[in-house]
């Protein structure tokens, strides 16, 4: 069977895919199906495999199993209720979802939320970040047949979702952003709570260090599988740590302002030159480290003020167009929010969420690699299905 | 046609514009009359393209702007449907009810436009930290629009998601199929004209703005009075 042969029975199969048949030409290699279910594919994601022997010719992904027409439902609620469906696009660290819609309504309306509010937005935004990021530096491990780590990331999660419920009340969707503001301050004694956890946590990520990354079968199930060239990369729109392991020196935290209090802080951004699997794997244990000291000093140089600004008791957005980007745990996360100045909601939402992209890479970075290497690259690449479908 | 904000108001200060109004030039350059209106506002970039001249906008931003991050593309639909209708939920209320502007009237936004559906796309400098919005029109009844697919292979599946919920024909695009609907779904969900089932079967029990603050004689056409949060 000739290479173009092999391309046109896989496109087939890619049509027949969505009409749910269960396809099998006669030829040498066969069609797999990894998912909807599979143990690791995060969620439904269902990746339809042309394999030839173990080597894959062709992969595509399937979504749209959890597709919720978020853009849809946007226009018809009011700006104040959007914060509630957007909590749901990235479930692992969903304040940071809220946080670019939020700025992109106050930057239409012309206000800023006061100082003590973008830092308490901050460090939560944040400990968002390390809740989403700490169970990917386990879970990697779970999905290479090392079972322990997860179990150590699931318990030391938990340490940052509680501070986060003791803020906003929910450990998974805080709903805790306010056009010009936050819903409440700081409850007493949590700083002193979240420097504990915080201490935690970094003991986690050395353990995570000593358990993978220097784990030598880690290491070789790992390096050099899943190589994301830089431009390729940035073609794809691949963003957040997956570029930055292919050594692109990118990070909205520092490098757009938009009214977050990244600016105060002192961190760095780590890159990594290999762009594998590996890479992206330390890539985010470096983040998790840095995220855990930018909370240490949030919490110390927390000012002091109104957490709300003055706002219009009914939320009316001018007319205009806005995109506002913020970094999300899994990458660049935009809102791009038309408002007709009508009293209602959006008028558009356009919600450019990290994980498509970065997906949306798969069918060319699947391709030629073997099976034991798609779950590693698939587990490098770290998704979350609600950020693929919204 | 051109607008150019030279203050704009508020939050956003003036530092970032002299390299967008730069980036705005070297993209005329290159596209002369292509280039149909601009706007360079809050340290951001709009360039509206003639439909024609998309691919080549698109590639110039690439090749030559350094723009090479794929951010995202979609599309908007400017028909004017009254969604509040449809949140103020009427039995009586035709479902959906007829657009409110027709052909050569839409509305549309920043950088202008003629037509009811308009493709945008966005695109990054991951080293110079510029951003641009590219947008084009692509027409009123069947809108159509050359695909970018062999400039940035990560266009792929955002013109398949624009193709299933706007129904915009990406001349060039190797296979549109649907990415997140069935293959037998019928219409393009994002469309104004097509109807959000759940909020004309049941009234909507998040609609707070329904009654008028005190003091207020119109429901919902004034902003409301300025009132501090004293829990804050």
């Amino acid at each position: 069977m000739s290479i173009t042969e092999h391309a046109k029975a896989a496109y087939v199969a890619g049509q027949s895919a969505d009409a749910r048949i269960n396809f099998e030409i006669e030829a040498e290699g066969m069609t797999l199906n990894m998912g909807p279910q599979h143990p690791a594919t995060h969620g439904t994601l269902r990746i339809l495999v042309r394999l030839d022997g173990e080597q894959v010719i062709w992969a595509e992904p399937i979504c749209g199993y959890m597709h919720r027409g978020y853009e849809k439902l946007c226009e018809v609620r009011d700006y104040a209720q959007v914060t509630t469906l957007v909590n749901r696009i990235d479930w692992l660290g969903s304040f940071a979802n809220e946080v670019p819609f939020v700025l992109a309504a106050e930057r239409l309306m012309g206000i800023e939320a006061p100082p003590r509010a973008q830092w308490i937005r901050t460090l939560l935004f944040e400990m968002a970040r390390i809740a989403n990021v700490s169970l990917f530096l386990g879970e990697m491990g779970a999905q290479l047949g090392a079972l322990t780590p997860v179990f150590y990331a699931f318990r030391d999660r938990e340490y940052v979702l509680n501070m986060i419920e003791a803020v906003t009340g929910g450990r998974f969707h805080p709903n805790f952003d306010r056009i010009g503001g936050l819903k409440d301050d700081l409850p007493k004694g949590w700083i002193e709570e979240t420097k504990g956890a915080m201490a935690r946590l970094r003991e986690f990520c050395d353990e995570m260090e000593t358990l993978l990354a220097d784990n030598r079968i880690f290491q070789e199930r790992c390096r050099g599988v899943g190589v994301i060239p830089r431009e390729v990369g940035l073609e794809y729109g691949v963003s957040g740590a997956n570029i930055r392991a292919s050594g692109v020196d990118w990070d909205l935290r520092r490098d757009s302002d938009v009214g977050l209090a990244y600016k105060h802080l002192d961190w760095r951004v780590w890159t990594h030159p290999d762009g594998d699997s590996f890479a992206r794997y330390w890539v985010r244990l470096q983040e998790t480290r840095e995220a855990i000291g930018m909370v240490e000093q949030l919490v110390d140089g927390l000012p002091s003020g109104p957490i709300r600004a003055k706002t219009p008791a009914r939320i009316r957005v001018p007319a205009g167009e806005v995109w506002v980007q913020t970094e999300n745990p899994l990458g660049e996360m935009g809102y791009y929010v038309v408002s007709d100045g009508s009293p209602g909601g959006p008028f558009r939402c356009k919600i450019r969420t990290p994980s498509f992209s970065n997906v949306s890479i798969v069918p060319w970075l699947l391709q030629g690699t073997y099976v034991p290497d798609v779950i590693t690259i698939l587990a490098s690449l770290y998704f979350i299905l609600g950020d693929i479908d919204r | 046609m051109s607008s150019e904000a030279e203050a704009p108001g508020g939050v956003e200060a003036a530092p970032v514009d002299q390299p967008s109004q730069a980036l705005v030039d070297r993209l005329r350059g290159a596209l002369g009359d292509g280039m149909l209106a601009h706007e360079v506002t809050g340290g951001d970039v709009w360039v509206r393209v003639a439909p024609e001249r998309w691919y080549d906008a698109v590639g110039t931003a690439k090749a030559q702007l350094g723009l090479t991050y794929f951010c995202f593309l979609s599309a908007i639909d400017w028909m004017q449907v009254d969604l509040t209708a449809t949140k103020l939920w009427d039995p009586d209320a035709e479902p959906s009810e007829p657009p409110g502007d027709g052909p050569g009237h839409w509305r549309t936004g920043i950088a202008g436009g003629d037509t009811r559906f308009q493709v945008m796309c966005r695109l990054y400098d991951v080293e110079g930290h510029l951003g641009l919005t590219l947008k084009a029109d692509c027409g009123d009844e069947n809108p159509r629009l050359a695909s970018v697919v062999g400039l940035f292979r990560g266009a792929d599946w955002h013109e398949r998601e624009a193709w299933e919920m706007y129904g915009i024909e990406f001349e060039g695009h190797p296979g549109l199929r649907h990415l997140y609907l069935p293959t037998e779904f019928e219409g393009h969900p994002l469309r104004k004209d097509f109807p959000l089932l759940a909020r004309e079967v049941k009234p909507w029990p998040g609609l707070v703005n329904v009654e008028g603050l005190p003091g207020e004689p119109d429901a919902g056409a004034e902003d409301g009075a300025v009132s501090e949060d004293a829990d804050a």
